[in-house]
């Protein structure tokens, strides 16, 4: 025993009056670090013990405030400086807007972190031990009774005098609590194996029952989250017509929009002829017929239009664009040959807009010229 | 702790007081007569603000009143018999009131036939805006009010000299049906007295709007009052810090309620930026109006959150006297900033506006002086309530 070092020396009443004059004395006496427990909370307590009114309000304050300003920082990086982008024709920077989130984040980060600097500043979280914990002095002022306990920390401490002192107080029991050994050895620390597998433990159960939740249970029934819904999916049957099909024909007669059937089908002849390129060739439609050009015909015809492409060699070879037939072919002609296919060529009409097929037939001309320049392009 | 405990005899109030109540009640009235000599619109105007304010702080109590006895609290009881006083003020609101009645012409847009004639809004909303119908509404509210605050200070001074509980238990049953009548009158009168002073607007928070100002001026008034009656000792030694406590804490409380209605009504007009919302606000942030506005945003919220935020402050008597004062004013520019604006286009402030305001401080110090004599104990002593409200503790 001798070897243990002293914590403080506790001692209980049987009375509520005998603990308060108790304080009242042990405040006259000079002593200031001891501690009063009781089974239930003592009104005006606090101000017998002459305790000064707790600092947590000015965490809260301080977190309180920089909440406010971490959120009005951060709405202005974002709107002003990083990411400027008019929302509902307002100007970047309101502060009207800003300030329902700047009240969120304060109440936010006022409150989670007065509780984190409770736990971890205050109580030492995560320490879970207390000398006084596991004694027989907090076994009776848990029940029935009332202590004080003079810590050994305090200057005017000295075990005999503090002793005689208490009894002398009127306490019903007086106790020596000592420090656990174990508990001096190895002081509790963030990194002991225990507490980190507990900290694992508790990390995976907890991720594990969030995962379950947002994304398992919340799509069993009732949470369909819309996704059943009174309409008609594709391939599926409906009551609502007659033949009880749930896709339509198009009404007899009419054309969808911007799917005009082709008229010329088969018959490249009369589409050169009757064809005429509504397009002017400008920077725009060029860029447009290079981009579509290069997405949709460079795969065979290779990027300069030579056939070149790596299909050569495995595949009937794509024939080059820069051959006297194709140099001498009205517009009309490329156009029907994209729009309808010719030889192993399918049809692009499905994939490829009208607007973008023009686009590409006038590139096609920009792709022969670098190749086969005419006179005007010399001079 | 002894369950005896000292009901403090009651003293009659000072000659001095009275003196400078019936002074300023005087100099107030002389001063506005010849405001309404000088310019009859704009004294009118201004009665219409002191009008709204007395409603805020006679209608008020009796909410806080109500909610004292559905509550069931218990700190308040030793302090009610001071909110029973300015109850009593609502006869006396509904005849100043009567004045704003009859000369609709001068403050309300809407009461002109030429110009609802040649206005589709107004039109459309004149089977509630007209002068037979707004009569109506008027007599309404203050009969209302009025029976219901007869009926509660009946019942809670007769329980003085019978201290039955029997009372209690009926005031609690009016309290009941007060508040939701109470609710709904009062976001009426706020839509008939202020928000119609400018026909074309229309806010639906209004009424909530007004009524934090009227909960938030009407504890101020209260505490002020305990507060002085506490120093000069009618109160003898039986408030404690506790009490003040909780005092602060409900002005702290509703200085952040009305912040939060009134911001809430502004983002919504700004986010939605519709022209016949938004004229109003920026009406009221240009030509010298914008010198209230910050006024308010800065004395109606900033200034009295952080002077009430430390637990210190709300007990701290000095600091509760100052704010609720401050508090007080706050709410006469508050309702200066609803009426007038819409009724001038550049800022107007100056004597005629400061002679009001002491008309309606002679006014509610006349009153009170003069219902302060009638009553019998300072302490409602036949409560119940009563021996746990003087060992109050936090």
């Amino acid at each position: 025993m001798e070897n243990k070092p002293l914590y403080s020396v506790a001692a209980t009443f049987d009375d509520v009056n005998k603990l308060i004059k108790a304080v009242d004395k042990v405040n006259e006496a000079g002593y200031t670090i001891y501690d009063v427990h009781s089974p239930y909370p003592i009104h005006g307590m606090p101000k017998a013990m002459k305790l000064k009114p707790s600092k947590l309000g000015f965490v809260t304050l301080i977190f309180g405030l920089s909440g406010a300003i971490f959120a009005f920082l951060f709405m202005y990086w974002v709107n002003v400086i990083d990411y400027p982008l008019i929302v509902g024709g307002k100007p970047f920077y309101q502060l009207p807007a800003y300030i329902p989130v700047m009240f969120e984040v304060t109440v936010l980060s006022a409150s989670v972190f007065t509780i984190v600097w409770m736990l971890f500043i205050m109580f030492k979280f995560p320490n879970l031990s207390h000398p006084l914990l596991d004694t027989d002095y907090m076994k009776k002022v848990s029940v029935d009774r009332y202590g004080i306990s003079i810590q050994a920390k305090d200057e005017l401490f000295d075990l005999v005098k503090v002793k005689e002192f208490l009894k002398e107080l009127g306490a019903e029991e007086v106790f020596e609590i000592y420090f656990k050994v174990d508990e001096l050895k190895d002081k509790p620390k963030i990194f002991d194996k225990k507490f980190i597998s507990f900290l694992a433990l508790t990390t995976v159960i907890v991720s594990g029952i969030t995962y379950f939740i947002l994304n398992h249970l919340l799509f069993m029934s009732p949470f369909n989250w819309m996704h059943e819904q009174f309409r008609v999916d594709p391939q599926t049957t409906t009551t609502v017509f007659k033949d009880n099909f749930g896709m339509r024909n198009p009404v007899a007669g009419t054309v969808a929009r911007g799917h005009l059937p082709y008229p010329f089908k088969g018959n490249p002849a009369d589409a050169e002829k009757f064809l005429v390129n509504p397009l002017i060739p400008t920077k725009q439609v060029l860029e447009l017929g290079k981009q579509k050009y290069l997405t949709f015909c460079s795969p065979c015809h290779g990027n300069f239009g030579e056939g070149d492409s790596r299909l050569r060699g495995q595949f009937p070879n794509p024939p080059t664009l820069h051959s006297d037939k194709l140099r001498n072919m009205k517009d009309g002609g490329i156009y029907h040959i994209i729009t309808d296919g010719q030889n192993v060529m399918p049809s692009y009409a499905s994939q490829i807009t009208e607007e973008e097929r023009w686009a590409i037939v006038h590139y096609i001309r920009v792709l022969q010229r670098s190749l086969n320049p005419k006179e005007s392009d010399l001079r | 702790m002894s369950s005896e405990f000292k009901i403090p005899e009651k003293k009659n109030i000072s000659s001095k007081t009275k003196f400078l109540a019936f002074g300023l009640f005087g100099l107030g009235l002389l001063l506005s007569i010849i405001a309404f000599v000088v310019d009859s619109h704009r004294a009118l105007a201004n009665y219409n603000v002191i009008f709204t304010f007395l409603v805020s702080i006679a209608v008020g109590n009796l909410f806080w009143f109500a909610i004292e006895y559905l509550s069931g609290a218990v700190w308040s009881t030793v302090m009610r018999r001071v909110n029973e006083i300015f109850i009593s003020f609502i006869p006396v609101v509904f005849v100043i009131g009567l004045l704003v009645l009859f000369n609709t012409h001068s403050i309300f847009h809407w009461a002109h036939e030429e110009a609802v004639k040649n206005d589709k809004l107004l039109q459309w909303k004149s089977p509630y805006l007209n002068e037979q119908f707004f009569t109506i509404r008027y007599f309404i509210y203050f009969l209302l009010w009025i029976l219901f605050a007869y009926l509660v200070l009946k019942n809670s001074l007769k329980q003085d000299d019978v201290k039955d509980q029997i009372y209690s238990y009926k005031n609690s049953k009016i309290s009941a049906l007060f508040l939701p009548i109470f609710a709904i009158t009062l976001t009426f009168f706020s839509i008939d007295f202020l928000m119609s002073t400018e026909p074309h607007w229309f806010s639906t928070i209004f009424g909530v709007y007004y009524f934090a100002g009227t909960a938030l001026s009407s504890i101020a008034i209260v505490t002020l009052a305990v507060i002085l009656l506490h120093e000069k000792g009618y109160f003898g030694d039986i408030l404690k810090s506790d009490h003040f406590y909780n005092l602060g804490a409900l002005l702290f409380a509703f200085i952040n309620f009305w912040a939060y209605i009134a911001f809430s009504q502004f983002l919504l007009i700004w986010y939605a930026n519709l022209p016949e919302e938004t004229f109003w606000m920026i009406h009221r942030w240009e030509k010298g109006w914008e010198i209230f506005s910050f006024i308010l945003i800065f004395g109606h919220f900033l200034i009295p959150y952080f002077s009430l935020l430390s637990q210190q402050a709300k007990s701290n008597l000095g600091r509760l006297k100052f704010m609720s004062i401050w508090i007080l004013v706050m709410h006469y520019v508050d309702l200066y900033w609803l009426v007038m604006p819409s009724l001038y286009k550049e800022v107007v402030f100056g004597w005629i506006e400061l002679s009001f305001v002491l008309l309606g401080i002679g006014i509610t110090l006349l009153v009170f002086v003069f219902r302060f004599e009638r009553i019998k104990n300072i302490i409602p002593v036949g409560d119940p309530k009563l021996k746990r409200s003087l060992e109050f503790h936090l």
